[in-house]
Protein backbone atom coordinates (compact mmCIF):
# COMPACT_ATOMS: atom_id res chain seq x y z
CA UNK A 1 0.00 0.00 0.00
CA UNK A 2 2.79 2.36 0.93
CA UNK A 3 4.61 1.28 -2.20
CA UNK A 4 1.56 2.18 -4.26
CA UNK A 5 1.36 5.57 -2.55
CA UNK A 6 4.99 6.23 -3.41
CA UNK A 7 4.41 5.15 -6.98
CA UNK A 8 1.38 7.42 -7.20
CA UNK A 9 3.28 10.39 -5.80
CA UNK A 10 6.11 9.81 -8.24
CA UNK A 11 3.95 9.46 -11.31
CA UNK A 12 1.00 11.61 -10.35
CA UNK A 13 2.25 14.57 -12.39
CA UNK A 14 2.76 12.39 -15.45
CA UNK A 15 -0.71 10.87 -15.09
CA UNK A 16 -2.25 14.26 -14.43
CA UNK A 17 -0.87 15.88 -17.58
CA UNK A 18 -2.10 13.00 -19.75
CA UNK A 19 -5.59 13.11 -18.26
CA UNK A 20 -5.64 16.89 -18.59
CA UNK A 21 -4.78 16.80 -22.31
CA UNK A 22 -7.50 14.21 -22.98
CA UNK A 23 -10.05 16.25 -21.01
CA UNK A 24 -9.16 19.45 -22.89
CA UNK A 25 -9.57 17.56 -26.15
CA UNK A 26 -13.05 16.40 -25.07
CA UNK A 27 -14.07 19.96 -24.13
CA UNK A 28 -12.69 21.40 -27.33
CA UNK A 29 -14.69 19.04 -29.54
CA UNK A 30 -17.91 19.27 -27.57
CA UNK A 31 -17.92 23.00 -26.84
CA UNK A 32 -16.51 23.95 -30.25
CA UNK A 33 -19.08 21.80 -32.01
CA UNK A 34 -16.36 20.20 -34.14
CA UNK A 35 -17.80 17.79 -36.75
CA UNK A 36 -16.92 14.17 -35.93
CA UNK A 37 -15.18 13.57 -39.28
CA UNK A 38 -12.75 16.38 -38.42
CA UNK A 39 -12.07 15.34 -34.84
CA UNK A 40 -13.96 12.82 -32.73
CA UNK A 41 -14.08 13.17 -28.94
CA UNK A 42 -11.87 10.89 -26.85
CA UNK A 43 -15.02 9.05 -25.87
CA UNK A 44 -16.03 8.48 -29.52
CA UNK A 45 -12.48 7.35 -30.22
CA UNK A 46 -12.63 4.83 -27.42
CA UNK A 47 -16.04 3.62 -28.58
CA UNK A 48 -14.61 2.87 -32.02
CA UNK A 49 -13.12 -0.24 -30.42
CA UNK A 50 -16.58 -1.83 -30.80
CA UNK A 51 -16.70 -1.34 -34.57
CA UNK A 52 -15.81 -4.54 -36.39
CA UNK A 53 -12.30 -3.82 -37.63
CA UNK A 54 -10.55 -6.70 -35.86
CA UNK A 55 -8.49 -4.39 -33.68
CA UNK A 56 -6.71 -7.20 -31.86
CA UNK A 57 -5.27 -8.80 -34.94
CA UNK A 58 -4.29 -5.52 -36.61
CA UNK A 59 -2.63 -4.28 -33.42
CA UNK A 60 -0.72 -7.54 -33.05
CA UNK A 61 0.48 -7.37 -36.64
CA UNK A 62 1.75 -3.81 -36.24
CA UNK A 63 3.32 -4.65 -32.87
CA UNK A 64 5.08 -7.64 -34.43
CA UNK A 65 6.50 -5.42 -37.18
CA UNK A 66 7.69 -2.75 -34.75
CA UNK A 67 9.15 -5.18 -32.20
CA UNK A 68 10.62 -7.41 -34.93
CA UNK A 69 12.33 -4.58 -36.80
CA UNK A 70 13.51 -3.07 -33.54
CA UNK A 71 14.88 -6.35 -32.22
CA UNK A 72 16.82 -6.94 -35.44
CA UNK A 73 18.17 -3.40 -35.27
CA UNK A 74 19.42 -3.88 -31.70
CA UNK A 75 21.08 -7.19 -32.60
CA UNK A 76 22.72 -5.87 -35.77
CA UNK A 77 23.46 -2.38 -34.47
CA UNK A 78 25.18 -3.53 -31.29
CA UNK A 79 26.73 -6.55 -33.03
CA UNK A 80 28.29 -4.56 -35.86
CA UNK A 81 29.56 -1.91 -33.44
CA UNK A 82 31.28 -4.65 -31.43
CA UNK A 83 32.86 -6.10 -34.57
CA UNK A 84 33.95 -2.64 -35.73
CA UNK A 85 35.48 -1.88 -32.35
CA UNK A 86 37.62 -4.99 -32.69
CA UNK A 87 38.64 -4.56 -36.31
CA UNK A 88 39.74 -1.21 -37.59
CA UNK A 89 39.93 -2.50 -41.18
CA UNK A 90 36.35 -3.78 -41.17
CA UNK A 91 35.21 -0.53 -39.60
CA UNK A 92 36.90 1.74 -42.12
CA UNK A 93 35.69 -0.45 -44.99
CA UNK A 94 32.05 -0.83 -44.09
CA UNK A 95 31.15 2.21 -41.99
CA UNK A 96 31.25 4.60 -44.98
CA UNK A 97 29.02 2.21 -46.92
CA UNK A 98 26.56 1.95 -44.05
CA UNK A 99 26.46 5.72 -43.62
CA UNK A 100 25.85 6.40 -47.32
CA UNK A 101 23.33 3.56 -47.57
CA UNK A 102 21.50 5.12 -44.65
CA UNK A 103 20.96 8.27 -46.72
CA UNK A 104 18.81 6.31 -49.16
CA UNK A 105 15.22 7.31 -48.40
CA UNK A 106 13.79 4.05 -47.12
CA UNK A 107 10.26 5.13 -48.07
CA UNK A 108 11.32 5.34 -51.69
CA UNK A 109 12.63 1.81 -51.44
CA UNK A 110 9.23 0.57 -50.26
CA UNK A 111 7.93 -0.60 -53.61
CA UNK A 112 11.20 -2.40 -54.36
CA UNK A 113 11.20 -4.09 -50.98
CA UNK A 114 7.71 -5.38 -51.76
CA UNK A 115 8.98 -6.79 -55.06
CA UNK A 116 11.71 -8.59 -53.11
CA UNK A 117 9.81 -9.74 -50.06
CA UNK A 118 6.21 -9.61 -51.33
CA UNK A 119 3.36 -8.51 -49.04
CA UNK A 120 3.23 -9.42 -45.37
CA UNK A 121 5.15 -8.91 -42.17
CA UNK A 122 8.70 -9.18 -43.51
CA UNK A 123 8.90 -6.16 -45.80
CA UNK A 124 7.56 -3.96 -43.00
CA UNK A 125 9.96 -5.46 -40.48
CA UNK A 126 12.77 -4.74 -42.94
CA UNK A 127 11.70 -1.11 -43.35
CA UNK A 128 11.41 -0.61 -39.59
CA UNK A 129 14.80 -2.26 -39.15
CA UNK A 130 16.53 -0.20 -41.83
CA UNK A 131 15.27 3.08 -40.40
CA UNK A 132 16.09 2.48 -36.73
CA UNK A 133 19.33 0.54 -36.94
CA UNK A 134 21.85 3.32 -37.55
CA UNK A 135 21.41 5.34 -34.34
CA UNK A 136 22.00 2.15 -32.34
CA UNK A 137 25.15 1.38 -34.33
CA UNK A 138 26.49 4.92 -33.99
CA UNK A 139 25.86 5.35 -30.27
CA UNK A 140 27.23 1.89 -29.45
CA UNK A 141 30.35 2.58 -31.47
CA UNK A 142 30.82 5.89 -29.71
CA UNK A 143 30.29 4.29 -26.31
CA UNK A 144 32.83 1.55 -26.96
CA UNK A 145 35.48 4.07 -27.98
CA UNK A 146 34.89 6.20 -24.91
CA UNK A 147 37.64 4.87 -22.65
CA UNK A 148 40.00 7.01 -20.61
CA UNK A 149 43.57 6.47 -21.89
CA UNK A 150 44.84 6.49 -18.29
CA UNK A 151 42.42 3.71 -17.43
CA UNK A 152 43.85 1.64 -20.29
CA UNK A 153 47.33 2.31 -18.87
CA UNK A 154 46.15 1.13 -15.47
CA UNK A 155 44.91 -2.15 -16.91
CA UNK A 156 47.97 -2.57 -19.13
CA UNK A 157 50.33 -2.02 -16.21
CA UNK A 158 48.71 -5.14 -14.74
CA UNK A 159 49.15 -6.90 -18.11
CA UNK A 160 45.38 -7.08 -18.49
CA UNK A 161 44.17 -8.65 -21.72
CA UNK A 162 42.20 -7.00 -24.49
CA UNK A 163 39.27 -9.19 -23.50
CA UNK A 164 39.43 -7.95 -19.91
CA UNK A 165 39.48 -4.35 -21.11
CA UNK A 166 36.48 -5.13 -23.26
CA UNK A 167 34.35 -6.94 -20.69
CA UNK A 168 35.26 -4.94 -17.60
CA UNK A 169 35.56 -1.44 -19.02
CA UNK A 170 34.46 -0.93 -22.63
CA UNK A 171 31.22 -2.86 -22.65
CA UNK A 172 29.73 -1.72 -19.33
CA UNK A 173 30.94 1.81 -20.07
CA UNK A 174 29.13 1.83 -23.40
CA UNK A 175 25.74 0.81 -21.97
CA UNK A 176 24.47 4.36 -21.34
CA UNK A 177 25.30 5.19 -24.97
CA UNK A 178 23.64 2.04 -26.29
CA UNK A 179 20.48 2.85 -24.39
CA UNK A 180 20.28 6.42 -25.62
CA UNK A 181 20.55 5.08 -29.19
CA UNK A 182 17.91 2.49 -28.43
CA UNK A 183 15.54 5.15 -27.12
CA UNK A 184 15.84 7.21 -30.30
CA UNK A 185 15.37 4.05 -32.34
CA UNK A 186 11.97 3.27 -30.77
CA UNK A 187 10.38 6.27 -32.47
CA UNK A 188 12.00 5.38 -35.77
CA UNK A 189 10.89 1.75 -35.60
CA UNK A 190 7.27 2.82 -35.11
CA UNK A 191 7.47 5.26 -38.01
CA UNK A 192 9.15 2.65 -40.21
CA UNK A 193 6.53 -0.01 -39.61
CA UNK A 194 3.63 2.35 -40.30
CA UNK A 195 5.25 3.73 -43.46
CA UNK A 196 5.66 0.15 -44.61
CA UNK A 197 1.98 -0.53 -44.02
CA UNK A 198 1.02 2.64 -45.86
CA UNK A 199 3.02 1.62 -48.92
CA UNK A 200 1.65 -1.86 -49.21
CA UNK A 201 0.13 -4.31 -46.81
CA UNK A 202 -3.05 -6.22 -46.19
CA UNK A 203 -3.20 -5.85 -42.44
CA UNK A 204 -1.97 -3.80 -39.54
CA UNK A 205 -3.04 -0.51 -38.01
CA UNK A 206 -1.45 1.58 -40.78
CA UNK A 207 -3.37 -0.41 -43.38
CA UNK A 208 -6.53 0.03 -41.33
CA UNK A 209 -6.08 3.80 -41.27
CA UNK A 210 -6.07 3.91 -45.05
CA UNK A 211 -9.24 1.79 -45.12
CA UNK A 212 -11.25 3.90 -42.69
CA UNK A 213 -10.16 7.14 -44.31
CA UNK A 214 -12.29 6.27 -47.33
CA UNK A 215 -15.42 6.19 -45.18
CA UNK A 216 -14.36 9.27 -43.14
CA UNK A 217 -14.47 7.15 -39.98
CA UNK A 218 -12.12 9.52 -38.21
CA UNK A 219 -12.83 7.99 -34.80
CA UNK A 220 -11.44 4.64 -35.98
CA UNK A 221 -8.47 6.46 -37.52
CA UNK A 222 -7.80 8.17 -34.19
CA UNK A 223 -8.09 4.89 -32.34
CA UNK A 224 -5.57 3.33 -34.75
CA UNK A 225 -3.14 6.20 -34.04
CA UNK A 226 -3.74 5.77 -30.33
CA UNK A 227 -3.01 2.03 -30.51
CA UNK A 228 0.16 2.62 -32.55
CA UNK A 229 1.27 5.11 -29.92
CA UNK A 230 0.48 2.60 -27.20
CA UNK A 231 2.67 -0.04 -28.86
CA UNK A 232 5.49 2.51 -29.14
CA UNK A 233 5.12 3.58 -25.50
CA UNK A 234 5.14 -0.08 -24.42
CA UNK A 235 8.38 -0.68 -26.30
CA UNK A 236 9.87 2.49 -24.85
CA UNK A 237 8.85 1.40 -21.36
CA UNK A 238 10.61 -1.95 -21.83
CA UNK A 239 13.78 -0.15 -22.93
CA UNK A 240 13.51 2.22 -19.97
CA UNK A 241 13.16 -0.67 -17.52
CA UNK A 242 16.13 -2.48 -19.07
CA UNK A 243 18.13 0.73 -18.81
CA UNK A 244 17.32 1.05 -15.11
CA UNK A 245 18.40 -2.56 -14.61
CA UNK A 246 21.65 -2.44 -16.56
CA UNK A 247 22.90 1.11 -16.19
CA UNK A 248 23.69 1.54 -12.52
CA UNK A 249 25.63 4.17 -10.63
CA UNK A 250 24.77 6.90 -13.11
CA UNK A 251 23.28 9.92 -11.43
CA UNK A 252 22.18 11.36 -14.76
CA UNK A 253 19.50 8.68 -15.04
CA UNK A 254 17.65 9.67 -11.90
CA UNK A 255 14.23 10.88 -12.94
CA UNK A 256 15.09 10.83 -16.64
CA UNK A 257 12.76 9.49 -19.33
CA UNK B 1 76.58 3.26 -7.08
CA UNK B 2 75.31 0.89 -4.49
CA UNK B 3 74.09 -2.44 -5.69
CA UNK B 4 71.10 -2.96 -3.45
CA UNK B 5 68.88 -0.10 -4.64
CA UNK B 6 65.30 -1.18 -5.33
CA UNK B 7 65.00 0.91 -8.48
CA UNK B 8 67.89 2.09 -10.57
CA UNK B 9 67.56 4.47 -13.50
CA UNK B 10 70.80 5.10 -15.33
CA UNK B 11 70.99 7.65 -18.15
CA UNK B 12 67.44 6.90 -19.25
CA UNK B 13 66.32 8.71 -22.39
CA UNK B 14 63.22 8.56 -24.51
CA UNK B 15 62.37 10.05 -27.90
CA UNK B 16 59.00 10.78 -29.35
CA UNK B 17 58.45 10.80 -33.07
CA UNK B 18 55.85 13.12 -34.43
CA UNK B 19 55.38 14.08 -38.10
CA UNK B 20 58.77 12.68 -39.02
CA UNK B 21 60.47 14.72 -36.32
CA UNK B 22 62.13 13.34 -33.25
CA UNK B 23 62.11 15.18 -30.02
CA UNK B 24 63.46 14.34 -26.65
CA UNK B 25 60.83 13.48 -24.06
CA UNK B 26 63.31 12.70 -21.29
CA UNK B 27 67.05 12.51 -21.09
CA UNK B 28 69.69 11.95 -18.48
CA UNK B 29 67.42 10.52 -15.84
CA UNK B 30 69.64 8.78 -13.33
CA UNK B 31 68.21 7.94 -9.97
CA UNK B 32 68.45 5.31 -7.30
CA UNK B 33 65.49 4.58 -5.13
CA UNK B 34 65.58 2.47 -1.99
CA UNK B 35 62.69 0.27 -1.08
CA UNK B 36 60.14 2.11 1.06
CA UNK B 37 61.13 5.57 -0.13
CA UNK B 38 58.69 8.24 -1.19
CA UNK B 39 60.27 9.97 -4.16
CA UNK B 40 58.75 13.01 -5.81
CA UNK B 41 59.41 13.91 -9.42
CA UNK B 42 58.78 17.61 -9.77
CA UNK B 43 58.90 19.87 -12.80
CA UNK B 44 56.87 21.95 -15.22
CA UNK B 45 54.54 20.38 -17.75
CA UNK B 46 56.43 18.92 -20.68
CA UNK B 47 59.44 17.94 -18.58
CA UNK B 48 58.81 14.25 -19.09
CA UNK B 49 57.91 13.30 -15.54
CA UNK B 50 54.85 11.35 -16.66
CA UNK B 51 57.00 9.64 -19.29
CA UNK B 52 59.42 8.49 -16.59
CA UNK B 53 56.48 7.07 -14.69
CA UNK B 54 55.22 5.21 -17.74
CA UNK B 55 58.65 3.79 -18.42
CA UNK B 56 58.73 2.50 -14.84
CA UNK B 57 55.25 1.03 -15.28
CA UNK B 58 56.47 -0.84 -18.35
CA UNK B 59 53.98 1.01 -20.54
CA UNK B 60 56.61 2.73 -22.69
CA UNK B 61 59.91 1.30 -23.88
CA UNK B 62 62.89 3.59 -23.34
CA UNK B 63 65.42 4.44 -26.04
CA UNK B 64 68.59 4.57 -24.03
CA UNK B 65 70.06 3.89 -20.61
CA UNK B 66 68.99 1.17 -18.24
CA UNK B 67 66.05 0.68 -15.95
CA UNK B 68 66.27 -1.97 -13.26
CA UNK B 69 63.61 -2.64 -10.68
CA UNK B 70 64.05 -5.22 -7.96
CA UNK B 71 66.78 -7.77 -7.72
CA UNK B 72 68.75 -9.21 -4.88
CA UNK B 73 66.80 -9.11 -1.67
CA UNK B 74 63.56 -7.79 -3.20
CA UNK B 75 62.32 -9.58 -6.32
CA UNK B 76 59.98 -7.58 -8.50
CA UNK B 77 57.20 -8.97 -10.65
CA UNK B 78 56.43 -6.42 -13.37
CA UNK B 79 52.90 -7.78 -13.71
CA UNK B 80 51.64 -7.51 -10.19
CA UNK B 81 54.00 -5.30 -8.28
CA UNK B 82 52.82 -1.98 -9.71
CA UNK B 83 49.93 0.12 -8.49
CA UNK B 84 48.93 3.31 -10.26
CA UNK B 85 47.04 6.46 -9.25
CA UNK B 86 46.22 9.22 -11.72
CA UNK B 87 45.00 12.79 -11.60
CA UNK B 88 41.47 11.54 -12.26
CA UNK B 89 40.25 8.82 -9.94
CA UNK B 90 39.14 6.76 -12.98
CA UNK B 91 36.65 4.88 -10.86
CA UNK B 92 34.20 2.88 -12.96
CA UNK B 93 30.93 4.63 -12.27
CA UNK B 94 28.81 1.51 -12.63
CA UNK B 95 30.73 -0.28 -9.89
CA UNK B 96 30.37 0.13 -6.18
CA UNK B 97 33.46 1.46 -4.39
CA UNK B 98 34.48 -1.95 -3.09
CA UNK B 99 34.20 -3.45 -6.59
CA UNK B 100 36.24 -0.58 -7.98
CA UNK B 101 38.96 -1.28 -5.45
CA UNK B 102 38.87 -4.95 -6.49
CA UNK B 103 39.49 -4.25 -10.19
CA UNK B 104 43.27 -4.98 -10.14
CA UNK B 105 42.63 -8.20 -8.19
CA UNK B 106 40.12 -9.28 -10.85
CA UNK B 107 42.50 -8.48 -13.68
CA UNK B 108 45.30 -10.41 -12.03
CA UNK B 109 42.95 -13.31 -11.26
CA UNK B 110 43.66 -13.27 -7.53
CA UNK B 111 41.43 -15.30 -5.19
CA UNK B 112 38.47 -13.00 -4.63
CA UNK B 113 37.48 -13.83 -1.08
CA UNK B 114 40.74 -12.74 0.57
CA UNK B 115 40.99 -9.85 -1.90
CA UNK B 116 37.58 -8.62 -0.77
CA UNK B 117 38.63 -8.70 2.87
CA UNK B 118 41.79 -6.85 1.98
CA UNK B 119 39.80 -4.25 0.00
CA UNK B 120 37.63 -3.63 3.07
CA UNK B 121 40.70 -3.17 5.25
CA UNK B 122 42.24 -0.80 2.73
CA UNK B 123 39.06 1.26 2.48
CA UNK B 124 39.13 1.57 6.25
CA UNK B 125 42.78 2.60 6.10
CA UNK B 126 42.12 5.38 3.58
CA UNK B 127 39.19 6.59 5.69
CA UNK B 128 36.34 5.23 3.60
CA UNK B 129 34.89 2.69 6.02
CA UNK B 130 31.13 2.60 5.46
CA UNK B 131 31.36 3.65 1.82
CA UNK B 132 32.03 0.16 0.43
CA UNK B 133 28.62 -0.12 -1.17
CA UNK B 134 28.42 3.48 -2.45
CA UNK B 135 28.74 4.46 -6.07
CA UNK B 136 31.52 6.85 -7.12
CA UNK B 137 29.15 9.75 -7.80
CA UNK B 138 28.12 9.70 -4.16
CA UNK B 139 31.69 10.56 -3.11
CA UNK B 140 33.50 13.89 -3.18
CA UNK B 141 36.60 14.36 -5.33
CA UNK B 142 38.94 13.79 -2.38
CA UNK B 143 37.09 10.65 -1.34
CA UNK B 144 37.24 9.32 -4.90
CA UNK B 145 41.02 9.78 -4.86
CA UNK B 146 41.17 7.90 -1.54
CA UNK B 147 39.32 5.03 -3.23
CA UNK B 148 41.77 5.18 -6.14
CA UNK B 149 44.65 4.90 -3.66
CA UNK B 150 42.99 1.87 -2.04
CA UNK B 151 42.61 0.36 -5.52
CA UNK B 152 46.33 0.85 -6.20
CA UNK B 153 47.13 -1.13 -3.04
CA UNK B 154 44.67 -4.01 -3.29
CA UNK B 155 47.00 -6.45 -5.05
CA UNK B 156 49.76 -5.61 -2.55
CA UNK B 157 52.25 -4.25 -5.09
CA UNK B 158 55.74 -3.18 -4.08
CA UNK B 159 55.73 0.03 -6.09
CA UNK B 160 53.03 2.70 -6.31
CA UNK B 161 53.24 5.20 -9.16
CA UNK B 162 51.24 8.38 -8.69
CA UNK B 163 50.75 10.89 -11.49
CA UNK B 164 49.63 14.20 -9.97
CA UNK B 165 47.04 12.37 -7.89
CA UNK B 166 45.85 15.51 -6.09
CA UNK B 167 46.20 17.89 -9.03
CA UNK B 168 42.46 18.14 -9.60
CA UNK B 169 41.57 18.81 -5.97
CA UNK B 170 41.08 22.18 -4.32
CA UNK B 171 44.02 23.55 -2.32
CA UNK B 172 42.70 22.68 1.14
CA UNK B 173 41.63 19.15 0.22
CA UNK B 174 45.01 18.75 -1.39
CA UNK B 175 46.87 19.60 1.81
CA UNK B 176 44.66 17.22 3.72
CA UNK B 177 45.32 14.48 1.18
CA UNK B 178 49.07 15.10 1.46
CA UNK B 179 48.89 14.34 5.18
CA UNK B 180 46.69 11.33 4.45
CA UNK B 181 49.16 10.03 1.89
CA UNK B 182 52.02 10.30 4.37
CA UNK B 183 49.99 8.34 6.89
CA UNK B 184 49.04 5.68 4.32
CA UNK B 185 52.64 5.47 3.20
CA UNK B 186 53.90 4.97 6.75
CA UNK B 187 51.27 2.31 7.37
CA UNK B 188 51.76 0.41 4.14
CA UNK B 189 55.54 0.85 3.80
CA UNK B 190 55.34 0.91 0.01
CA UNK B 191 57.78 2.54 -2.33
CA UNK B 192 55.96 5.50 -3.83
CA UNK B 193 56.95 7.61 -6.80
CA UNK B 194 54.92 10.77 -6.85
CA UNK B 195 54.79 13.04 -9.89
CA UNK B 196 53.74 16.63 -9.26
CA UNK B 197 54.24 20.16 -10.46
CA UNK B 198 53.59 21.46 -6.96
CA UNK B 199 56.95 22.40 -5.49
CA UNK B 200 55.63 22.68 -1.93
CA UNK B 201 53.92 19.34 -2.28
CA UNK B 202 57.06 17.72 -3.67
CA UNK B 203 59.17 18.87 -0.73
CA UNK B 204 56.53 18.23 1.91
CA UNK B 205 55.98 14.59 0.94
CA UNK B 206 59.24 13.26 -0.31
CA UNK B 207 62.19 11.57 1.26
CA UNK B 208 63.97 12.19 -2.05
CA UNK B 209 63.09 14.82 -4.61
CA UNK B 210 64.09 14.68 -8.28
CA UNK B 211 63.80 17.89 -10.30
CA UNK B 212 63.14 17.72 -14.03
CA UNK B 213 63.28 20.67 -16.40
CA UNK B 214 61.54 21.22 -19.71
CA UNK B 215 62.98 22.30 -23.05
CA UNK B 216 65.12 20.26 -23.26
CA UNK B 217 63.50 17.67 -21.03
CA UNK B 218 66.13 16.45 -18.64
CA UNK B 219 66.74 15.67 -15.04
CA UNK B 220 68.40 18.66 -13.41
CA UNK B 221 69.13 17.34 -9.93
CA UNK B 222 67.97 15.08 -7.15
CA UNK B 223 68.52 15.34 -3.42
CA UNK B 224 67.33 14.01 -0.12
CA UNK B 225 64.76 16.01 1.84
CA UNK B 226 66.15 15.94 5.33
CA UNK B 227 63.01 16.68 7.31
CA UNK B 228 61.82 14.21 9.95
CA UNK B 229 58.70 12.10 9.60
CA UNK B 230 55.91 12.33 10.62
CA UNK B 231 55.73 15.67 8.89
CA UNK B 232 53.45 18.44 10.00
CA UNK B 233 52.04 21.43 8.20
CA UNK B 234 54.06 23.75 10.45
CA UNK B 235 57.22 22.42 8.79
CA UNK B 236 56.18 24.25 5.66
CA UNK B 237 57.14 27.54 7.30
CA UNK B 238 60.48 26.27 8.56
CA UNK B 239 63.79 27.63 7.28
CA UNK B 240 64.87 24.23 5.96
CA UNK B 241 61.66 23.77 3.98
CA UNK B 242 62.19 27.19 2.42
CA UNK B 243 65.72 26.26 1.43
CA UNK B 244 64.49 23.20 -0.41
CA UNK B 245 61.76 25.04 -2.27
CA UNK B 246 64.17 27.86 -3.20
CA UNK B 247 66.58 25.25 -4.49
CA UNK B 248 63.92 23.80 -6.76
CA UNK B 249 62.81 27.23 -7.99
CA UNK B 250 66.43 27.95 -8.82
CA UNK B 251 66.81 24.69 -10.72
CA UNK B 252 63.71 25.52 -12.72
CA UNK B 253 65.11 28.96 -13.52
CA UNK B 254 62.41 30.78 -11.66
CA UNK B 255 64.50 32.74 -9.19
Amino acid sequence: MEKFANWLRRYSLAIFIHVLVIALWQFWVVLGDVPSYVAPTPVDTAMAIFSNYDWTRNTLVTAAEIFGGYFLAVIFGVGLALIFSWSRILSSTFMPLIVSANMIPKVALGPIIIVWFSYGLWPNIMIAFSICFLPILLTTERGLSEVEPDLLDLVRSLKGSRWQIFTKIQLPGSLPYIFSGMKVAVVLAVAGAIVGEFIASEEGLGYLMLQVQVTLDTAASFLAVFLITLVGVALYAIVLILERLFVVGDRRLEGSY
Amino acid sequence: MTTDAFIRLDGVRKFYRSRGQEFLAVSDVSLEIEEGELVSLVGPSGCGKTTVLKILAGLHPHDGGTVTIGGGSTPFDATRDIGMVFQQSLLLKWRRIIDNVLLPAEILGLPMRPARDRARDLLAMVGLAGFEESYPYELSGGMQQRAAIARSLVHDPKLILMDEPFGALDALTREKMNLELLRIWSESRKTIIFVTHGIQEAVFLASTCAVLTAGPARMADHFEIDLPYPRTLSMKTSEKFGEYTRRIYALLGME
